[in-house]
């Protein structure tokens, strides 16, 4: 089984954490991860200013997948949710296509219809399963309760990703995390956006938004909160002091990306799971299940 | 108050033009879109519904010089729960780019265009980094993308000329 690994830009600077977990547990799972140096930004931070340039911008990553016969795995929901959607758009509309290969066409590059782009939680669900999962796991996380957020664009607009998983009542990375032993914990608002898309337009609006969230979470007394996208992370770890100062309260919910909790339930070590990165420290968490 | 005199009929053609297709105008106000907006429900200044009668009514300028056209999310709620298959988001981001070639331009978005334009990336890749890439492990990353830059020149040469 082999993807390109697609990382976007945030993750190789500000999320190596994700990556490295994604990494490790590939390599568990005998997922072969290929890192192709020319990828780029997706294209979605031009999408408010310029559409046509997001579109150029996907189909020259689309094409340098696909110039080495490789589907796409990817790990940050905006590059899930762009990449799929230029692929959507590109390879039902020929005329656009002909007029965005016109472009590509002065860096010697052509996109061809085909490429399939899903993210790497996707993946694990569709591809291994929940059952191959749990044949991996060694180690009991049954002490731990977690709330999952999805993410926008992991689960919208639906009708770029095939129905995959519903988004009005989603449950793919709930299962996943229950593969691991672990429980998943309903709250209010979970298909609720972070905000991060808006962070550098009105920080006040954005911060809002992350705040109920983290609000709702906690109310549940969890262990942690469990996310697939650095946005997310951005809003709800990083942000999480400034938010607790600005909001008057106090949350200390550590924040997780799914193939760390996967990765601990492996038997894999925090080290090599990037747990030094996490800005919230898990010891809590990663103490109630023996982790040194 | 709305003064007719000010209000430009073709505002919906070329907004449909730039959308690609003319579904707002099938919109029936039902306020589903508002109902469901994450962004809404913390800051009245902006809703969605009230956006699509704006452009529908032809309120060009207020529309294109707000301060509400970037302040959605990109959540798609209200895209996937439209009964009249209006693409709200997808509305928004034509507004934007109608309103960016006007000359307004959220400098948030500004910025992030300029970064993309000059290392086909949101952040540049120094050689710390790498460096700290490496003791994790992890692979080098290619600092500039020159096909990019090349792709998004005409960004560029606009940006030089204004």
């Amino acid at each position: 089984m082999k993807f390109a690994l697609f990382l976007g830009c945030t993750i190789p600077v500000r999320g190596q954490n994700y990556e490295m977990s994604s990494r490790a547990v590939a390599k568990v799972l005998g997922i072969e991860l290929i890192d192709l140096d020319d990828f780029s930004c997706c294209g979605y931070p031009v999408k408010s200013t310029n559409h046509h340039d997001t579109m150029v911008m996907a189909a020259r990553n689309l094409a340098i997948a696909s110039e080495k016969g490789l589907e796409i795995a990817t790990l940050c929901n905006a590059c899930t949710g762009v990449l799929t959607e230029v692929e959507k758009e590109l390879s039902e509309n020929k005329e656009l296509r002909d007029k965005i290969n016109e472009e590509l066409k002065k860096i010697g590059r052509e996109y061809k219809p085909g490429v399939r782009v899903r993210h790497f939680s996707r993946i694990l669900y569709e591809d291994i399963g929940v059952e191959k999962l749990k044949e991996k796991i060694i180690k009991d996380l049954s002490a731990l309760e977690f709330s999952v957020h999805y993410g926008c664009h992991y689960l919208r607009p639906a009708e770029i990703f095939q129905g995959f998983d519903d988004p009005e009542n989603p449950e793919t990375i709930d299962k996943l995390i229950e593969a691991t032993g672990a429980k998943s914990i309903d709250y209010k608002g979970k298909l609720d956006c972070c905000g991060g898309a808006i962070l550098g337009v009105d920080e006040d609006i954005a911060l809002s938004m992350s705040n109920n969230k983290l609000a709702q979470i906690t109310k549940n007394k969890v262990d942690g909160l469990i996310t697939v996208c650095t946005f997310c992370t951005i809003m709800y770890e990083d942000n999480q002091k400034k938010i607790e100062a600005k909001f008057e309260c106090e949350y200390n919910l550590p924040t997780l990306y799914y193939p760390q909790l996967l990765g601990l339930a492996f038997g894999l070590g925090k080290k090599e799971l990037g747990f030094r990165l996490n800005k919230v420290k898990a010891n809590e968490l990663l103490d109630k299940i023996g982790v040194e | 108050m709305i003064e007719s005199k000010k209000l430009d009929q073709n505002f919906k053609l070329e907004v449909a033009e730039e959308m690609g297709n003319s579904n707002f105008t099938h919109c029936f106000a039902c306020g589903t879109c508002t109902a469901g907006c994450p962004v809404r429900v913390i800051d009245s200044k902006y809703n969605p519904r009230k956006i699509i009668r704006m452009v529908l009514l032809g309120m060009r300028e207020e529309v294109l010089s707000s301060e509400f056209i970037w302040l959605c999310s990109t959540c798609y709620t209200c895209y996937d729960r439209c009964p009249q298959d209006v693409q709200m988001t997808s509305l928004m981001t034509a507004l934007r780019n109608i309103a960016v070639r006007e000359g307004y331009v959220h400098p948030s978005f500004k910025e992030q265009a300029r970064l993309i334009g000059s290392f086909g990336r949101l952040y540049e890749i120094e050689d710390f980094d790498n460096k700290k890439r490496e003791k994790m492990g992890l692979p080098a990353m290619k600092k500039i993308h020159e096909e990019v830059i090349k792709l998004l020149e005409h960004e560029a040469k606009k940006e030089a000329e204004s």
